[in-house]
C-alpha cells in the first residue's frame, strides 16, 4: 500500500509538471485557487477567453484531451495519466469547466457513433477549445426521466425537422455545436422511439434563452427548436436507438475519476480556524469541533475513495462502484457546510455582497448554488437508485410506462 | 499509486473469511451470546493455529512477522464474523503496548504466548465514566504494587495479564502516568464480570490490592505510550467496524431481496433502497478512511494520529448506521433475539465506546488537524 507513482507515472508527472510550470497563465492562479462553488470569477479578464486560450495552448503542445486518440486531437494517454495531469494542472483545471461536457460527453459519443469524416472534421477543434459543444437532453417534461422527452424529429427527404424545447443546457449560449436527443416515433414505448443527432447551434430556428437561476447567475439555458433542419448524415446511431447512444454519453459523464468534488470543508476549516465567537475562538468550541470532525471524515473519506479508484486505474483495472458516492455525499455536504458557516456569523450571515460579507460572500454564494449540485447530472434520489440497483443489486423501480406507447402516457398529474 | 492491499494481503483476507465462515458461524457466536461460555475457546485455538493471533508479531517473538496491513485484513474479517473472542484486547491493545514499550524480557515472556493462543491480554485504562485522559487515572503505583479499581476492562475476566495505566505523580501533567504489566493470575486482584451491551465480548471490573506489577516502558512515559497504542487500536478496530458494516449491509440487502410485501420485494421500494444506498455510502467512506489509517499505521507515518482519529470516527459512524438500519429493513423480525441483527447492533454500539467515545475522537481529530496545520 503506497501513494507512489510507478516509474512511468513519475516520468509522465514530471513532464506534465514542467510544461504546466512553463506555460500556465500564472497571473490567474491565486484567483482560481480561491474560487469555490458558485464563485469562479476573474476580476480583470473574461474567464471564457482565458479558458479558450489555455485550452488552445495545451492542444498545440499535445496536452489537450489526454484520453482521446491522437488523430482526433488527443494524446492517447492512459486513464491514470489523465488523472496525473489533473493533479498537476491544479487550480488551472478550473479553466476546463466550459469544456467538460464537450470533452467528456459529446466527444466520446461522436467517437462511438459519428462517421469517420465527421470525426476528423469536428473532433480536433473540440479538443483544442476552438469550438465548444453542449449536450441537449433534458426537457421540461424529462429531467430525471430523460426518456420522457418530447422534442420531435420528423424525416423530410434527406433532412430531419426538429421542433421542441430543451432545458438545463449548460453553456448553450457559448456553444458552437450540440448533441441532441429527439423523439422520432411517439407510437412506441418511450425508450424505443428516440434518435440522436449532432447539430450546428447557429442553425436557423435554434433560439437560446439563458435561465436565471435561484442563485441569480445564469449557467444554463433553455433552447428552443422551430423547424430546425438537420441533415441525416448528422444522425448518431440508428433511428430509434437514441436511448442506447445516450447511455454512452451518460456513462462517460459518470466515469470522470479523480475529478475533485467540492465539499466546502477546506474553506470552512480555514474559516473556523481564525473565527472568533462571542466566547472565544470557534475552533475551541465543542459544538463547532464536533461539526467540523464529522465533515472532516466525509471529506477525507471521499478523497481516499478517489485514491482507491485512481489506484485501480494505475493497475490498468476498471475502478469499482465506490466512486459513485462522490456527488451524492459532496452535494448535500456543501449545502450543510455553507448553512453552518452562515450560522456562525449570526445576523451578519445574511449579508452576501462581496464587498461587505465575510470572506467576500464565499459561503453565501455556495449556499445559493448548492441546491443545483444536488440536482444536476442525476439528483440525489437518482444517485441513490443507481447505487441501490447497480451496486447492491436491488430491483429496479416498477415502471408503469415501460410497455406503453409514448403517446398514450399521461402527461398531467391532475 | 497503489492505495490498496496487495494480492497476497487480499488472499489472506479470503483465507480468514473462509476460516471464520466455517468456525465462527452465527450459531457459534450465540453460544457466547447466551452466556454458555465466556468466549469461543475452540475458535481462539484455531486463530492461533492459523497464525492470525501473531500475524503482526515479529518471528523472533513467535509471530508470523508479517505486518499491520496483514493484521488489518484479518481484523476486517473478525468484525464481519462478529467473532466472540478477546482478539482486540489481546492483539491490538496488549500486544501493541508490548511491541511499543516492552523490554526484551517482557516481549519474550508474553508475545510468544499471545501468538500461540496461551495468553490473553488486555488494557486496563478506564475507571468508571469518562474518556481517555490522564486526569481520569486514579489507580496508584508505588513500591512495585498497584492499588485501585479499573472498569470497564474489555475481556478482563478471561485475561491472563493486563497493561495497567497508573498514577505515579501529581504534577497535573501527562508524565504523572506510567504503565505497568500485571499478571492477573498472580494474586492481589479481584475480578468481577460486568453485564454489558455486547455479551459476545466480556467486560470486567478489576480491583487491584497491592497487586504486584512491573513497569512497562519508562516511568512517566505511560501516557505517550498509551496514545500510540490507542491510535493503532483505533485503526485496527476501524477495520473490524468496516467488516461489521459490510456484513450488516449485506444482511439488509439480502432481506430486502427475499422479503415480499404488498406483492413485491421490499427492496423495490425507494424508501428501503435509499436507506440501503445510504448505508453503502457510510460503509464506503469508512473503508476509505480506514485504508488511509492502515497506510499510516503500516508506514509509521507522521499522519497516523490524524488518520487514526478519522478512521475511528468514520468507521464507528458507519457500523452504528448500518447495524441500526439493518434492523429497520428487517422490521419486527429484526428486533427478535432469534435474528442475528441485534448481535451487530450490540457490537457496533459497544465498539463505539471501547477506545473512548465518538465525541472524544472528534475532539482529538480537530486537535490533530490543528497541530498539522500549525506545523
Amino acid at each position: 500500500m503506497n501513494f507512489d507513482d510507478t516509474p512511468q507515472e513519475a516520468e509522465f508527472r514530471s513532464l506534465a509538471r514542467a510544461w504546466i510550470g512553463a506555460n500556465a497563465p500564472k497571473q490567474y492562479e491565486e484567483e482560481l485557487r480561491k474560487s469555490s462553488l458558485g464563485r469562479t470569477v476573474l476580476k480583470n479578464a473574461n474567464i471564457l477567453e482565458v479558458a479558450k486560450a489555455w485550452q488552445k495552448k495545451k492542444a498545440d503542445a499535445g496536452w489537450a484531451c489526454l484520453h482521446w486518440p491522437k488523430e482526433y486531437g488527443g494524446r492517447g494517454s492512459s486513464p491514470i495519466e489523465r488523472v496525473i495531469w489533473q493533479q498537476e494542472e491544479g487550480p488551472f483545471g478550473q479553466l476546463s469547466r466550459m469544456f467538460i461536457i464537450g470533452h467528456g460527453m459529446c466527444g466520446p459519443t461522436m467517437m462511438a457513433f459519428a462517421r469517420e469524416e465527421h470525426k476528423r472534421t469536428y473532433l480536433p477543434p473540440l479538443a483544442s477549445g476552438e469550438k465548444v459543444w453542449c449536450q441537449l437532453f433534458s426537457e421540461p417534461a424529462g429531467g430525471s426521466d430523460v426518456a420522457g422527452l418530447r422534442t420531435r424529429a420528423e424525416k423530410d427527404g434527406d433532412d430531419w425537422i426538429i421542433n421542441g424545447q430543451k432545458i438545463w443546457t449548460s453553456g448553450a449560449h457559448y456553444s458552437d455545436y450540440g448533441i441532441l436527443l429527439t423523439r422520432t416515433d411517439p407510437t412506441v414505448p418511450k425508450h424505443k422511439g428516440l434518435t440522436m443527432f449532432f447539430l450546428d447551434m447557429k442553425s436557423p430556428g435554434v433560439e437560446v434563452r439563458p435561465i436565471k437561476q435561484a442563485s441569480g447567475a445564469s449557467d444554463f439555458n433553455e433552447v428552443y427548436f422551430t423547424n430546425v433542419r438537420i441533415p441525416d448524415h448528422q444522425r448518431l446511431g440508428e433511428v430509434g436507438d437514441g436511448w442506447n447512444v445516450s447511455l454512452t454519453t451518460l456513462m462517460n459523464e459518470r466515469s470522470a475519476i479523480g475529478a475533485a468534488v467540492s465539499t466546502g470543508f477546506p474553506e470552512l476549516f480555514e474559516y473556523c480556524s481564525s473565527l472568533m465567537l462571542d466566547d472565544g475562538p470557534a475552533i475551541e468550541d465543542r459544538a463547532v469541533r464536533s461539526k467540523l470532525a464529522n465533515w472532516a471524515v466525509k471529506a477525507s473519506g471521499l478523497k481516499y475513495t478517489s485514491m482507491r479508484a485512481i489506484s485501480a486505474l494505475s493497475r490498468g483495472e476498471r475502478p469499482g462502484p465506490e466512486n459513485s458516492i462522490g456527488k451524492l455525499v459532496a452535494g448535500s455536504m456543501i449545502q450543510d457546510v455553507a448553512t453552518y458557516a452562515l450560522d456562525l456569523q449570526g445576523a451578519a450571515g445574511v449579508v452576501s455582497g462581496p464587498e461587505d460579507a465575510e470572506l467576500a460572500g464565499r459561503f453565501q454564494a455556495m449556499l445559493l448554488r448548492a441546491p443545483g449540485t444536488r440536482v444536476e447530472g442525476g439528483t440525489d434520489e437518482i444517485m441513490r437508485n443507481i447505487i441501490a440497483e447497480r451496486v447492491l443489486g436491488l430491483p429496479g423501480d416498477i415502471r408503469v410506462d415501460k410497455d406503453v406507447p409514448f403517446n398514450k402516457i399521461p402527461t398531467k398529474g391532475r | 499509486m497503489n492505495f490498496d492491499f496487495s494480492d497476497d494481503q487480499k488472499q489472506l483476507r479470503d483465507q480468514a473469511r473462509k476460516f471464520l465462515a466455517e468456525k465462527c458461524s452465527p450459531k457459534a457466536v450465540r453460544v457466547v451470546l447466551d452466556g454458555k461460555a465466556p468466549y469461543d475457546k475452540e475458535l481462539w485455538k484455531g486463530l492461533a493455529e492459523m497464525g492470525f493471533l501473531g500475524v503482526a508479531i515479529p518471528e523472533e517473538f513467535g509471530g508470523a512477522g508479517a505486518g499491520h496491513l496483514e493484521l488489518c485484513v484479518i481484523a476486517e474479517e473478525m468484525g464481519r464474523a462478529n467473532a466472540p473472542v478477546p482478539f482486540s484486547s489481546t492483539v491490538y491493545l496488549a500486544a501493541e503496548a508490548l511491541l511499543i514499550a516492552g523490554s526484551e524480557a517482557q516481549k519474550k515472556k508474553w508475545l510468544p504466548a499471545i501468538a500461540s493462543g496461551e495468553a490473553i491480554g488486555t488494557l486496563a485504562l478506564f475507571e468508571g465514566k469518562g474518556n481517555p485522559s490522564p486526569k481520569n487515572v486514579k489507580l496508584t503505583a508505588a513500591n512495585g504494587v498497584l492499588n485501585g479499581v479499573k472498569k470497564p476492562i474489555a475481556d478482563g475476566a478471561v485475561a491472563d495479564f493486563a497493561v495497567v495505566a497508573a498514577r505515579t505523580g501529581s504534577s497535573g501533567r501527562d508524565s504523572d502516568i506510567s504503565l505497568f504489566l500485571v499478571d492477573l493470575k498472580a494474586g492481589g486482584v479481584e475480578v468481577k464480570s460486568l453485564t454489558n451491551l455486547d455479551p459476545t465480548r466480556g467486560q470486567a471490573e478489576i480491583t487491584f490490592k497491592d497487586a504486584k506489577a512491573e513497569p512497562l516502558g519508562a516511568a512517566g512515559e505511560g501516557w505517550s505510550i498509551l496514545s500510540q497504542v490507542l491510535d493503532r487500536a483505533a485503526v485496527l478496530c476501524a477495520f473490524e467496524q468496516v467488516g461489521g458494516s459490510d456484513r450488516a449491509l449485506e444482511m439488509g440487502r439480502d432481506y430486502a431481496l427475499d422479503r415480499i410485501a404488498f406483492g413485491r420485494q421490499i427492496g423495490s421500494f425507494q424508501a428501503v433502497k435509499h436507506m440501503l444506498a445510504d448505508m453503502y455510502v457510510s460503509a464506503t467512506l469508512a473503508r476509505s478512511n480506514s485504508y488511509y489509517g492502515a497506510w499510516a499505521l503500516s508506514t509509521n507515518a507522521a499522519e497516523l494520529p490524524e488518520a487514526a482519529a478519522a478512521a475511528r470516527i468514520s468507521a464507528t459512524q458507519a457500523f452504528q448506521h448500518c447495524a441500526k438500519n439493518n434492523i429497520q429493513v428487517h422490521g419486527g423480525m429484526g428486533f427478535t433475539w432469534e435474528f442475528d441483527c441485534h448481535m451487530y447492533y450490540r457490537r457496533a454500539n459497544a465498539m463505539a465506546l471501547g477506545l473512548g467515545s465518538l465525541s472524544y475522537w472528534e475532539d482529538q481529530l480537530i486537535d490533530r488537524m490543528r497541530k498539522k496545520n500549525a506545523a
